[in-house]
């Protein structure tokens, strides 16, 4: 995978999380992923078209997005509850949005879909391209998160 | 800057309403209404006295530009001051915002400081 991908998604999510949820991310090594399992208790996913085309998905752990939806509304939330799940949503769309701007800043004009959520201990993500995705790990102080993108450049791109 | 101004919030996302109104709250802004998207907003902006509109841009039934050309095109509303909110921060769609009488414009994610600084350009 092209490589200013992983860093368009990797500083789109930090700055997210740092803005709107006044959470500073750390960022482990990326790896590859081989299987549809997600690594945590709930995911928003998105589809990418354009320069490029694929998806982006990020998964939470249960305790992460607690304390991340917790901030962002400014009330606490003990559960995976509607207003969460709204969020994931919300959260995947503007690390979409942020990357994609980062992105265009390369020469790559990329547009994204609706997010979904899915929900569920040890829920499988379904990227559009069916191939290998790479997943970029993070750690906060409440847990960790993981953002998973399977991304190619569309021809000519 | 008079905190008594009364904002509108249009957003289809009930968590995203919930986080402005949050951010505007911190700001010292209590008197906020909300509308699910660009349709409500304007049968809200004719039944009342609208200071400030806060708008997302995707939304479905009409999107924050299609608002945004409704209320310019309004002899009543036109000079309302309209503050697109949005994720979609490519070129092509800050010029359609800019070219429809935008009167700011701010990039999802933000901070309350970036919020409180447009409100200032266009209150102030």
């Amino acid at each position: 995978m092209d490589v200013r991908f992983i860093n368009a998604f990797l500083a789109g999510t930090t700055d997210v999380l740092r803005m709107m949820a006044f959470v500073e991310p750390r960022a482990g090594k990326a790896f590859l992923k081989k299987d549809n399992a997600a690594k945590g208790d709930v995911s928003g996913v998105i589809g990418l078209t354009g320069a490029a085309r694929g998806s982006l998905a990020l998964t939470f752990s249960e305790p992460c997005i607690l304390k991340v939806v917790s901030n962002m509304l400014g009330e606490e939330q003990a559960s995976i509850n509607g207003d969460v799940k709204d969020a994931v949503g919300e959260l995947t769309n503007m690390v979409s949005g942020s990357a994609r701007k980062k992105l265009e800043s390369e020469g790559l004009s990329v547009t994204a879909a609706i997010p979904t959520v899915v929900s569920g201990s040890g829920h499988s993500i379904r990227h559009v391209l069916g191939g290998p995705s790479i997943i970029i790990p993070f750690e906060t102080d409440d847990g960790p998160f993981f953002v998973d993108v399977c991304l190619i450049l569309t021809n000519g791109s | 800057m008079d905190k008594g101004l009364k904002l509108l919030i249009v957003d289809d996302f009930a968590t995203m309403r919930k986080v402005i109104r949050n951010i505007l709250k911190q700001l010292g802004y209590e008197n906020i209404v909300e509308a699910e998207d660009g349709s409500i907003a304007l049968r809200v902006l004719k039944s009342q006295k609208i200071d400030l509109v806060i708008s997302d841009w995707n939304m479905p039934n009409m999107t924050g530009l299609e608002l945004l050309k409704a209320v310019r095109a309004d002899e009543e509303l036109k000079v309302t001051p309209f503050l697109m909110v949005t994720a979609e921060a490519l070129q092509e769609n800050v010029v359609a915002a800019v070219k429809a009488g935008v009167s700011n414009y701010i990039v999802k994610p933000f901070t309350a400081e970036a919020m409180n600084e447009k409100l200032q350009k266009i209150l102030g």
